[in-house]
């Protein structure tokens, strides 16, 4: 069978872990009442992981535009192939959507972004109190619309996996 | 009570006249004026606005030895830019605003800066207090013309942990860090 490429593998790996330790960070962050230490840690470090998967899917994109994607298994119906392509699509769509979301929202509170405290990354945008809630709520939706997208991502892997026993896991593994 | 009542006023009345009898004290367009606080937390600079303050200035440019200065903070308008934070910081471990509701400076001396253009710069000495801590600073001011008004400007370089502004958890440097920088900019008129 067809297989993705060593260089996509990894990047859909790392992003992957990436992503789930950005999204577990956001939930605990917020979740802190009042003001420690640690919340402005978790901060920082939120904000570190989601530049790097923003990064890191600049990479993904410019190899899945310099590359063909493995085909489908024949047996699957053209409406599931479809489905699958757009799931793709938005799964990409929110890689980029959501930490460009939140550097924005970060830049409206008048907090710039230094990645790993050492590098200072563009301020494009004064700090902004009207849009600061309307991007915090953005940078909401869009991470739990990417929460909905990955359950329906995993339990298709789970199906091709256990029901279609088609092997299709197989192209992504490492 | 009475002659309590008489002293006081008496007192108010001579430091009145003696206030007019020197030059009137600048109008602060306290509109056009602002004082903020930068600090940097993990290295990332946050600059915060004191939205209250009372700027007392009367200056002469060409008389800077006379020149009086002195601006209270309310340290309850410090603005993070986000209601909870602004509440977390009026906390005893940071600015204490219950007990240590202003903070001040008085200057006490204003001399031309050496090297300057006449009128331009001074050096400016004073007494900066913050959460009951006075300390004696220093600072470069700039002063220029704006059709009437003048506009004075400076940044004051202050260690937090010597005003005690951070206990406790806080006052490991390594996330926010003891620097921080006092901006002012105060347009006035006469």
């Amino acid at each position: 069978m067809d297989r993705y490429t060593k260089p996509a593998v990894l990047l859909h790996w790392l992003i992957a872990v990436l992503i789930i330790a950005a999204f577990g960070l956001g939930l605990t962050m917020v979740n802190i009442p009042g003001l420690t230490p640690t919340k402005l840690k978790y901060f920082s470090w939120h904000k570190w992981v989601g530049v790097t998967v923003l990064a890191l899917a600049c990479l993904r994109l410019l190899w899945r535009l310099t590359h063909r994607a493995p085909a489908y298994p024949a047996h699957m119906p053209a409406w599931q192939q479809s489905v699958a392509h757009w799931m793709h699509v938005a799964l990409y769509a929110l890689m980029f959507a959501i930490p460009v979301s939140g550097y924005v929202y970060s830049l409206s509170a008048g907090v710039p972004v230094v990645y790993l405290g050492i590098v200072p990354l563009p301020v494009f945008m004064a700090p902004n109190p009207e849009l600061k809630p309307l991007l915090k709520d953005l940078h909401y939706v869009l991470n739990m619309t990417l929460l909905a997208a990955f359950c329906l991502h995993v339990v298709a892997a789970l199906k091709h996996q256990f029901i279609d026993r088609d092997n299709l896991f197989r192209r992504i593994l490492p | 009570m009475t002659q309590h009542l008489l002293k006081s006023t008496l007192a108010a009345v001579v430091l009145t006249l003696a206030a007019a009898a020197h030059a009137a004290p600048l109008k602060v367009d306290t509109a056009k004026s602002a004082v903020s606080a930068t600090f940097k937390q993990l290295n990332v600079p946050v600059e915060a606005k004191f939205k209250k303050f009372a700027a007392t200035l009367d200056f002469d440019p060409a008389k800077p030895a006379e020149g009086r200065a002195s601006v209270d903070i309310d340290v309850s308008s410090f603005d993070l830019g986000d209601a909870e934070y602004n509440k977390e910081v009026q906390k005893k471990e940071w600015f204490n605003a219950a007990q240590f509701p202003k903070a001040t400076f008085v200057a006490s001396s204003i001399k031309p800066s050496a090297g300057a253009a006449a009128g331009t710069r001074f050096d400016v000495a004073g007494k900066l207090t913050i959460k009951g801590k006075s300390t004696d600073v220093s600072f470069p001011l700039t002063v220029r013309k704006e059709g009437a008004s003048q506009v004075f400007d400076g940044t004051l370089p202050i260690k937090r942990l010597t005003y005690n502004i951070g206990e406790g958890e806080w006052k490991d440097t390594g996330m926010v860090a003891d620097e921080v920088s006092i901006k002012f900019h105060i347009v006035a008129a006469p």
